[in-house]
């Protein structure tokens, strides 16, 4: 197995958790990341992600399931895992005296192998603050401190919990840059993220967790191809929806209205646009607020965000039409 | 963020616990010179204190108890050192690491639990150690004090008591929310101490079922055995006692440590 390129260095089995409360977090979820490969969990707040990576990281044991990174279980065998991974927790955790050069010593001496400190700082552009207390710092300063904390073993695994929250738009680049070139020099990264941009850019595979369980996992590509596509528009006064052409023979899957708003879902986005205006074309109708738009993380996220809104509330119409 | 990410190296050198809380610790003692208000506390309360244990020794028959002023307040300086430098101490440390995130941070690393708290709590033992040696010297110096007649004695109770008032700071942190309550929660423990383990008056002195009772505090069998070191005069069997006593405590305050320690703020 350890010579296998496809080696699977983080395992996941029926994983739950459960806080003390009685809440479960996390309500059994399997998955497994390859050697070498950026894996995302996304979701919503709540979702479980972060409580998720907690167990990954042996913070925590689990109430249910098993989980395995490099072999280990990283809550009872830590002394085996620890020397081989890098964390980043989602918000900081340092001494707010300490500058960040004592921070990045402080923990240079508790990793094996640490690289130097100022090599590590310089890797996330923070060579210029070394001296500087880390309560001085920004919240986006304070996120790449943490990163290179998280790199300063040289780690197999690393796992980032929204290592880009916070950061401008700049920053966020550079670490994905970071991040893709640690993976391309065959670190295995897990990361959380709620930038749907971020995990499309960066991950290889992805999962979006949704109340403490995974609605769907694949690579970003095929996580968006079993998403429809979208096409919205205003109708105009004394139109209604009934007066489009049948809408099954456009090739819509579903749509929703909201007033004079409408919204249709196609897997055949050129045929279903190009016959709606045909149809606008030839009854003059001018569809205000046209939006074509093809299936993208975005959509998925949003759908299961809204499948389960959808138990909640009632405001818009849906209808489903059988594929 | 342009250098180079893998630069090729030796096998790397793995940590020891000693290298692991080295570091903690060295990082601590740098954080413990930034506190002001702490550092004031911890480093002039002790020194303060013995001033009234002596003039309250003015109004005790210690010729009965068989002290004098120096194997009075001697035992009571350790104790305050023990008290303010280091347990008053070690609880805002470890609620304010705690608040900051700073020990969930180092859990996720190589240091095992008794080391993130052992490294901490390593400056300010040390403060504590060091405080008790000058304080010794000035009451040799100041009070006629003669050396020690059974320095093991005074040497186990002292290394006791670092070991038990850092433990203890550890469970008091347990049941303390924010930096702000750590100024409030270690005062039980110091107002028990100063008044029933033999810091201001000894249990020599106190109604027999009384003395019994404050035979049991924590902080009792420290000043028992330093207060023996010096006299000489403590029976083999109360000095097992205070040992045993100083003991059981240490294990109550792991135990109630591995039990309810909380590693990151409640939220």
């Amino acid at each position: 197995m350890e010579t296998n390129g496809h080696e699977h260095v983080i395992e996941v089995t029926d994983l739950r958790r459960v806080y003390g409360g009685g809440f479960e977090a996390v309500s059994g979820i399997t998955f497994s990341v390859r050697r070498g490969e950026i894996f995302a969990l996304l979701g919503t707040n709540g979702a479980g992600k972060t409580s998720t990576v907690e167990l990954l990281e042996g913070l925590a044991a689990p109430a249910g399931g098993r989980v395995r990174v490099l072999g280990h279980d990283p809550y009872t065998d830590r002394a085996l895992v620890r020397p081989r991974t890098g964390v980043m927790l989602q918000e900081g955790g340092f001494p707010s005296e300490l500058t960040v050069a004592e921070t990045a010593r402080m923990w240079a001496g508790c990793v094996s192998g640490a690289r130097p400190p100022a090599e590590v700082l310089a890797l996330v552009g923070l060579e210029s603050k070394a001296g500087i207390r880390v309560k001085q710092l920004s919240g986006g300063q304070r996120r790449r401190l943490d990163l290179a904390l998280a790199l300063l073993g040289d780690p197999e695994v690393l796992f980032l919990d929204e290592p880009t929250t916070g950061l401008d738009a700049e920053g966020r680049r550079e670490t994905w840059e970071l991040v893709s070139a640690l993976r391309d020099g065959g670190t295995t990264v897990l990361l959380t993220t709620h930038y749907l941009e971020e995990a499309e850019n960066l991950a290889d595979r992805l999962a979006i967790m949704h109340e403490g369980r995974i609605a769907t996992t694949g690579t970003p590509a095929e996580v968006t191809a079993a998403e429809p596509s979208r096409i919205s528009f205003e109708l105009p006064d004394g139109y209604f929806v009934g007066d489009l052409p049948p809408l099954g023979e456009l090739g819509v899957t579903g749509h929703e209205t909201d007033g004079r708003a409408v919204r249709l879902r196609t897997h055949e986005l050129q045929r279903t646009a190009t016959e709606l205006l045909v149809w606008a074309a030839r009854a003059r109708v001018d569809l205000r607020r046209l939006d074509v738009r093809p299936a993208s993380l975005e959509e998925a996220f949003l759908r299961i965000a809204k499948d389960a809104s959808a138990h909640r509330t009632t405001g818009t119409t849906t209808k489903e039409y059988a594929a | 963020m342009s250098a180079t990410l893998t630069t090729p190296r030796p096998a790397p050198a793995a940590t020891t616990a000693l290298s692991r809380m080295t570091a903690l610790a060295r990082a601590e003692l740098t954080l413990l010179g930034r506190t002001r208000g702490a550092l004031v506390a911890a480093l002039l309360v002790p020194l303060v204190m013995p001033f009234s244990v002596r003039s309250a020794a003015e109004e005790m028959d210690l010729a009965e108890a068989r002290l004098n002023t120096g194997t009075l307040v001697l035992p009571a300086a350790v104790g305050f050192s023990l008290l303010f430098a280091v347990y008053s101490v070690l609880v805002g440390t470890f609620v304010v690491r705690r608040e900051e995130l700073v020990l969930k941070r180092l859990r996720t690393g190589e240091l095992r639990d008794v080391e993130i708290l052992a490294g901490a709590a390593l400056p300010a033992a040390l403060t504590g150690l060091v405080q008790c040696l000058l304080l010794t010297a000035g009451c040799t110096v100041l009070l006629d004090l003669s050396p020690p007649s059974a320095p093991h004695l005074a040497v186990a109770g002292l290394l006791l008591g670092l070991v038990l008032c850092a433990a203890l700071a550890a469970a008091t942190a347990a049941v303390t929310r924010t930096g702000e309550s750590a100024q409030a929660t270690p005062m039980p423990l110091l107002l028990v101490s100063m008044l029933g383990s033999g810091m201001f008056v000894p249990l020599e002195l106190l109604p027999d079922r009384l003395a019994s009772v404050c035979e049991l505090l924590p902080l009792t069998p420290v000043v028992t055995l330093v207060r023996g070191g010096w006299t000489g005069d403590l029976p083999v069997s109360e000095a097992l006692g205070a040992l045993a006593t100083a003991m059981a405590w240490i294990v109550i305050a792991v135990f109630a440590v591995r039990r309810w320690f909380r590693w990151e703020p409640r939220r």
